[in-house]
């Protein structure tokens, strides 16, 4: 791992990006890094652009990634994705759920895709908003999902166990189930992701 | 033990630990979170918690609170700062009984704050407040404990300033214990204290200006330095900026020494004249407006006038600092090179916020545009339905502070006596539209108001305003009409429309634009987004 590991979860309002954000760190702590992460909360979020900033590590001082620094982008929607490269590098990883939030002007899902694919050398696209639709019923777990996806393939330095954990203490009782189901799907031995 | 705290989260923490008695706030981004987790947990402390109509209000009631010995926390953003300051001048003349910590939220880079892009730090030169500035989480708890210790020292209230990235910043924060809460106080009287009247004021501010002085004392104990001391370079920060230049000097992989203050106000002088003593070149690294810098280049003169001092020139005074920013003047300041990262910009398009899917103002505003003339001009006020002012709505031609929809209004009226509709909403009009209603009427101008009443503070995260009929603490009371104020100010022409009724929307909407008096129109029906998590809680 690197001294610091830099996050950016990219996505729209209402996708649940602040409690994904808030499960990383839960799991970064229980590793005993340190941890700062950014957030913007308001009205500019509501289904606009989002992106949360997660820094972890041996001693983090600033809480925001520096341009090009990202390690890992995690897109929850195909043009958030690619607005984020302003802090990619020739060795970022991006990981993508295959989600289009199209609005008048914006790109077709096949021409983000094919931008992704010449800016970055593996992107990662995996359709987890359809799967967790058809598997669970529930589209919102998506980011759950992703995130699973991405220890379980060492793609985030964090035990899966460690994730699990921090789930099971931030995920409201209603709804626990529901994101364990969603985590447990992408960890699937076989499983094929799309 | 540690927790992920948010910045916000750790202020709440901090208060708790000081053994807070009294918490009243507005809500506002980046600081609306206090409010709502006071309002959450007051009770089960045995901690008095209110959303006020206004900051103004809320600085005030902390005022009275905190003449009755009770340890006062008030929780606003920048702008409302601008509104309680009213309130704060003489607040600082008369000192506090009950020790008080004011938290007011900077945003820089205006993230969720469009009216400006506003510096508190200034309020105080104006009041003669102390401001204490924290850089993480953790160490917003720390001085909101430090801020209760320096009011109860003192005697004064305190202002502890945080920005956007510390608000709304994450990390492990130590847990402390926590102090019990009274909620009863007792207010005797003392009129030497507590009116401010001249020839008294004028003695106050006296008293004032002398307790600064020993404050300043008190702030010299305060702040760190770290880094080897070095006869060349040097570097002043203090807040969020102080997280960038770690950054930076860990990534550069240099160790000169670095002053980070605490206190913005009053600046412990002694501490950086021994700092800058010796020298060559010292770079201050501040947020917004140099402040910092033009207060240590007046000290440089007396005590190091070769100096070199960076600041200003080699950082922006616009938008928010990040390491990369930083990066840049350290490199300057150290002779070294360095490179941000070239971003190719990709050419996204923007993607615009939007009303949620069930929202009441898609139908406000598909009625307006129905139903106004050509050349109708639209007023825009502070809440959800500023997105009016995005496409595909487009219907916002001048937007201000809080509640100037309707001041504004009237002077278009009465300046040009255009057709003009101005939307503002149900706590808005509380907060601050009240007044400008009644010089509509007090000063006969015709605009048509159409109260936006989704019978919450919905953008901020659902606060209750004192239309809802419930306190900030859950508690039922007076469900305050917006239609029976109107009528109160003398307002003729009043209707409450379910905005779903889209045609008696449009209707009233050319009915009252024809009017000769100023009209109101309360669109009133709850924020669906509420609705939804109203039905889910039950």
């Amino acid at each position: 791992m690197p001294e610091t590991f830099n996050i950016i979860i990219s996505g729209t309002g209402g996708q649940g990006l602040i409690t994904l954000t808030q499960i990383i760190a839960e799991a970064a702590l229980i590793e005993v890094y340190d941890i700062k992460t950014s957030e913007l909360h308001g009205l500019s979020q509501r289904g606009g652009e989002v992106e949360t900033h997660i820094r972890f590590g041996e001693k983090v001082y600033s809480p925001l990634v520096a341009l090009g620094s990202a390690d890992l982008i995690l897109g929850l929607e195909t043009l958030e994705s690619l607005r984020a490269f302003f802090y990619a590098n020739s060795k970022t990883i991006f990981l993508v759920n295959k989600f289009t939030l199209s609005f008048p002007g914006s790109p077709k899902e096949k021409e983000i895709l094919r931008k992704l694919k010449t800016i970055t050398k593996n992107p990662k696209i995996i359709p987890a908003s359809e799967i967790c639709q058809k598997e669970l019923g529930k589209e919102v777990v998506s980011g759950i999902y992703l995130l699973s996806y991405a220890v379980h393939k060492k793609l985030i330095p964090l035990k899966p166990n460690s994730i699990l954990k921090a789930i099971t203490k931030i995920v409201p009782e209603k709804y626990l189930d529901l994101n364990k189901k969603a985590f447990e799907l992408a960890a699937k031995p076989g499983f094929k992701h799309g | 033990m540690k927790k992920i705290l948010l910045g916000n989260e750790a202020i709440v923490q901090g208060a708790l630990e000081a053994g807070v008695d009294f918490v009243s706030a507005y809500p506002g981004t980046p600081s609306s979170e206090i409010g709502i987790i006071f309002g959450k947990i007051a009770k089960k402390h045995g901690i008095y918690f209110e959303f006020s109509t206004n900051e103004k209000v809320a600085l005030e009631a902390a005022v009275g609170a905190s003449f009755s010995g009770l340890k006062c926390l008030v929780a606003m953003k920048n702008f409302g700062l601008n509104v309680a300051s009213d309130a704060l001048l003489p607040f600082v003349y008369t000192g506090t009984k009950g020790p008080t910590v004011i938290i007011v939220a900077d945003d820089p880079s205006c993230w969720s704050s469009g009216q400006s892009e506003e510096n508190s730090r200034a309020f105080a030169y104006l009041a003669h407040i102390p401001i204490l500035e924290p850089s993480d989480a953790q160490e917003a708890k720390e001085f909101v404990k430090l801020g209760f210790k320096v009011s109860e020292k003192f005697n004064i209230p305190v202002i502890v300033r945080t920005t956007t990235r510390i608000a709304h910043q994450k990390m492990p924060v130590e847990i402390g214990k926590i102090k019990r809460s009274k909620t009863t106080g007792r207010f005797v009287k003392d009129v030497n204290r507590f009116v401010t009247m001249p020839p008294r004021v004028l003695e106050m501010k006296e008293e004032l200006l002398d307790k600064i002085e020993r404050i300043r004392e008190f702030a010299e104990k305060t702040g760190i330095i770290q880094g080897r001391a070095s006869d060349k370079l040097g570097i002043i920060t203090s807040g969020i900026s102080y997280l960038y230049v770690m950054e930076v000097l860990k990534e550069f992989k240099m160790n000169i020494p670095v002053l980070k203050l605490a206190f913005f106000y009053p600046l412990p002088e002694k501490k950086i004249k021994n700092f800058i003593k010796g020298l060559k070149k010292v770079l201050i690294v501040e947020e917004l407006e140099p402040f910092l810098e033009k207060e240590i280049k007046a000290l440089a003169k007396e005590n190091n006038p070769k100096l070199q001092i960076l600041g200003k020139d080699v950082l922006p005074e616009v938008r928010e600092l990040n390491t990369e920013k930083v990066g840049l003047a350290v490199a300057k300041l150290s002779g070294k090179q360095y490179r941000i990262p070239k971003s190719s910009s990709l050419n996204v398009p923007k993607r615009f916020p939007r009303l949620c899917p069930n929202c009441s103002y898609w139908f406000v505003f598909s009625a307006i545009k129905k139903a106004a003339p050509k050349g109708t001009i639209f007023g825009g006020d502070i809440g959800c339905y500023m997105l009016a002012g995005f496409p595909p709505h487009n219907l916002q031609d001048y937007l201000s502070c809080m509640g100037s929809s309707i001041g504004i209004a009237h002077g278009i009226k009465k300046g040009s006596g255009q057709k003009l509709i101005t939307l503002i909403g149900d706590s808005t009009f509380f907060h601050a539209g009240i007044p400008a209603l009644i010089n509509t009427v007090f000063n006969k101008s015709n605009p048509l108001i159409i109260v936006m009443d989704n019978r919450i503070t919905a953008m901020t995260g659902h606060q209750t305003h004192p239309g809802v009929g419930q306190t900030g603490m859950g508690e039922p009371t007076e469900e305050i009409k917006i239609d029976e104020v109107a009528k109160a100010c003398g307002v003729k022409n009043i209707k409450v429309i379910d905005p779903i009724n889209i045609k008696e929307l449009q209707n009233t909407i050319k009915e009252f634009l024809n009017k000769k008096e100023v009209s109101v129109i309360v669109a009133r029906r709850m924020c669906a987004y509420w609705a939804k998590r109203l039905k889910r809680k039950k």
